[in-house]
């Protein structure tokens, strides 16, 4: 027992007492800007980016296939580079293109936001985590998001362990044809008003996967996302601020 | 003896490879496994127009040698298995039927491996796949997955139960299956290989990626400079530090030891965010580069090392003392999840799951790369094959690492600021690479064509041996003690399934 309180002493607290102000450590990369100005090769950075995130002629990066390996900034210091801002889930997938200049910070657009999400969900979410080829990063996040650290569950946001439980789903990974068929049959076990997450750039585009023929992406043409949080893998802050934003919004 | 003879991370030319008749090959290499000081790293196919090339990569751990053969074989064609002689070739002879359609007159078991898309067997799927089943009244099978319970990767577990007693467990993977090795063909540029090198098993980003960077910069006649080498050391161990904390406190949730759960789990994040500090990324994705770093690892960022490191190792112990010491976790760890020597043996089992029951096998000291050639690694051995010698292994290996660490960190080799620009990989060569990653050995193997164009890519995750084991280890135990058994183990699924 005295060993007991003795750890918890040396713990001490360790919750990060606001997640939507809590600054993320080192050289985190966030939120991209590409600054207007100056000479670039632009296709030299379309060539460059490994999943076709980069387009050109106006450069723009998509967050929903970005990697965020930082090549760009490597090769164009001036031209791009990632600020440290976490806050990139959105519930449209067109906010996702950061466009040259832009370098405002991605919010929800609360009309696409169902009534049903704001008064079902807003004061608890239980979600149900489907890995469909994830890398084993973003499930590890996603833990991450209920450890001690970032506390996820005193928004009354939990993981749970059947879909029976949930209020909706979170998907990793780029959607295995093998994975295809228990993805559909969770999500039709879900009760009605259930929402659908992509957690990490695999699950949103395919990522570094895209094209893959053992890949099975149907899924998504048939259901509609509620939440596109891009990473690889989703950091928690991340993830919580945009769970948070979505059932918080109201119209 | 027939067959080249490699070292770790040495690239030779194709045609050196000896191409052997098939009942030689046969003989061979099974007749090497007889002595445990040899193992099979990898074996598998090469399609080759209508024919199909056998390569079989064994590793002499006593000589620090690779001994590679091949033979040529018919697609469709019907051959006596290595298996039937040594189990631990019934995984790459199951892989080398599903891929081929190659059939085996002796073959205990050719259960399929990963349901690829493009399977060379039959109509079966991964949904109506016939799992073993035993007749009875009184038994009862229980099925889990493929999804599972908590945030984890997808696999069908399939037990056959007597009460609470586990007679038979039976695991399905391949729900993971991504086709990554094609894609490494598919994707031309570097930076697209790297970043599939990052996603085989997003948690051993080092270890994959230092296997992929290694094996390209050796093709490609590079030799990498001392400061890569050292970054690449360093996340090796570093990640060994994150994951084997993460899964201690993993271990401690699933029997019920909330303390122990929380404060690993929270120890894990000064060391995950120290990759961040590092690179950007807390899993170390971006950080290994082959021919260049971008973040290199500097003066600045050793002393926030060492700080992390002082931080961390009080409390550990401190956590790792009262644990270990706590009867209501012993009596769930000890005689928990039992695989003998001679089971581990026979399945050419590696890395924590060789070196918990008294097999000594570890890249680091007997296929040394990187720093390791100078650091006369001792891996860390266990003798009892349960729960209780994979969770101190585990505590063990963390402190070891924390000491290379700071071994490491007294000379930090400078930054070269005119580095060598890589070139192109070597035209009709076969290269080696090995790294030992937190799980253990992991080997990747390339071929080239006549252009020098990649032709062959080849990816063993150490859980291609080991899942096995998990299978055998919790035979005869309570299923509730599965979860603790199969975090104890914490297997890939993804790098497995690939």
């Amino acid at each position: 027992m005295i060993d007991n309180l003795r750890i918890l002493l040396h713990q001490g607290k360790q919750y990060i007492p606001d997640v939507a102000t809590a600054e993320v450590p080192g050289i985190f990369r966030g939120r991209p800007v590409i600054h207007p100005g100056g000479t670039v090769d632009e296709m030299a950075l379309v060539e460059l980016c490994p999943t076709g995130a980069i387009s050109a002629n106006p450069l723009r990066i998509d967050l929903g296939k970005c990697t965020f390996c930082g090549e760009c900034a490597f090769a164009c210091p001036g031209k791009i580079s990632f600020t440290t801002d976490h806050k990139i889930a959105t519930n449209e997938r067109e906010r996702l293109v950061i466009a040259e200049g832009d370098d405002a910070t991605i919010e929800l657009n609360p009309d696409l936001i169902r009534e049903e999400i704001s008064s079902y969900f807003s004061g608890s979410l239980k979600l149900r985590q489907v890995s469909a080829g994830g890398d084993n990063s973003c499930e590890w996040e996603l833990n991450a998001c209920g450890n001690v650290n970032f506390d996820m569950g005193r928004f009354g946001i939990e993981f749970v362990a059947s879909p029976r439980h949930a209020d909706g789903i979170v998907i990793t990974g780029p959607i295995t044809g093998n994975m295809a068929e228990p993805l559909q049959i969770c999500y039709d076990a879900v009760p009605d008003p259930k929402i659908i997450i992509l957690a990490g750039t695999d699950a949103i585009s395919g990522g570094i996967f895209e094209g893959s023929p053992a890949l099975d992406r149907s899924f998504l043409g048939k259901n509609q996302v509620d939440l596109y949080v891009p990473g690889n893998p989703v950091h928690p802050l991340t993830f919580i601020n945009g769970v948070l934003d979505l059932i918080r919004k109201r119209k | 003896m027939e067959n080249t003879v490699l070292k770790n991370n040495q690239t030779i030319p194709l045609a050196s490879i000896p191409v052997l008749a098939y009942e030689d090959f046969l003989e061979q290499n099974t007749s090497l496994l007889a002595d445990e000081r040899y193992h099979c790293v990898s074996n598998y196919g090469v399609p080759q127009g209508g024919k199909v090339k056998l390569l079989c990569c064994i590793a002499d751990d006593a000589e620090g040698n690779i001994l590679v053969s091949s033979a040529e074989v018919g697609r469709n064609q019907t051959l006596p298995s290595f298996t039937a002689q040594r189990l631990a070739f019934h995984k790459f002879e199951r892989e080398i039927h599903e891929n081929f359609g190659i059939g085996y007159t002796d073959h205990p078991w050719l259960k399929p491996v990963r349901f690829p898309h493009d399977r060379a067997t039959g109509q079966s799927t991964i949904a109506n796949y016939p799992f073993f089943k035993i007749d009875s009244e009184e038994l009862h099978e229980v099925g889990v997955g493929p999804i599972h319970a908590g945030i984890i990767e997808p696999g069908h577990f399939r037990f056959i139960c007597n009460g609470e007693q586990i007679l038979h467990l039976e695991i399905q993977l391949g729900y993971q299956h991504r086709g990554i090795e094609p894609l490494f063909l598919e994707k031309k540029k570097l930076l697209q290989r790297t970043t599939l090198a990052e996603s085989i098993a997003g948690d051993t980003v080092a270890g994959h990626t230092t296997a992929f960077v290694n094996l390209w910069e050796n093709l490609c006649g590079y030799q990498a400079d001392e400061d890569l080498q050292f970054a690449r050391t360093l996340a090796l161990e570093l990640e060994r530090i994150a994951v084997h904390t993460g899964d201690l406190s993993a271990i401690c949730t699933d029997i019920a030891y909330q303390l122990g759960s929380s404060v690993f789990g929270r120890l894990r994040t000064p060391v995950i965010n120290f990759f961040q500090i590092w690179c950007g990324n807390r899993f170390a994705k971006s950080l290994i580069r082959a021919g260049k770093n971008h973040v290199p690892f500097n003066e600045t960022l050793a002393p926030q090392l060492l700080k992390t490191l002082d931080a961390f190792e009080p409390e550990f112990d401190e956590m790792c003392e009262e644990t270990f010491t706590l009867p209501s976790v012993l009596a769930r760890f000890e005689k928990t999840g039992v695989v003998t020597h001679e089971q581990a043996s026979s399945i050419g089992t590696v890395g924590m799951v060789a070196r918990m029951c008294g097999i000594s096998r570890d890249v680091r000291a007997t296929h040394p790369h990187d720093f390791y050639a100078g650091m006369n690694h001792r891996p860390i051995v266990k003798h009892h094959g349960d729960i209780y010698s994979r969770a101190q292994i585990r505590k063990e290996e963390i402190r070891q690492s924390i000491d290379y660490i700071r071994r490491l960190l007294e000379q930090i080799p400078p930054e070269n600021k005119a580095r060598k620009t890589l070139g192109q990989p070597v035209a009709n060569a076969f290269s080696i690479s090995m790294t030992e990653g937190w799980r253990g050995e992991i080997c990747h193997c390339a071929i080239t064509d006549e252009r020098g164009e990649l032709a062959h890519y080849k990816i063993k995750d150490p859980s291609f041996h080991n899942w096995l084991a998990l299978a055998l280890a919790v035979r005869n135990n309570e299923i509730s003690d599965f979860p603790a058994s199969n975090k104890s183990f914490d297997l890939s699924y993804c790098g497995h399934d690939l």
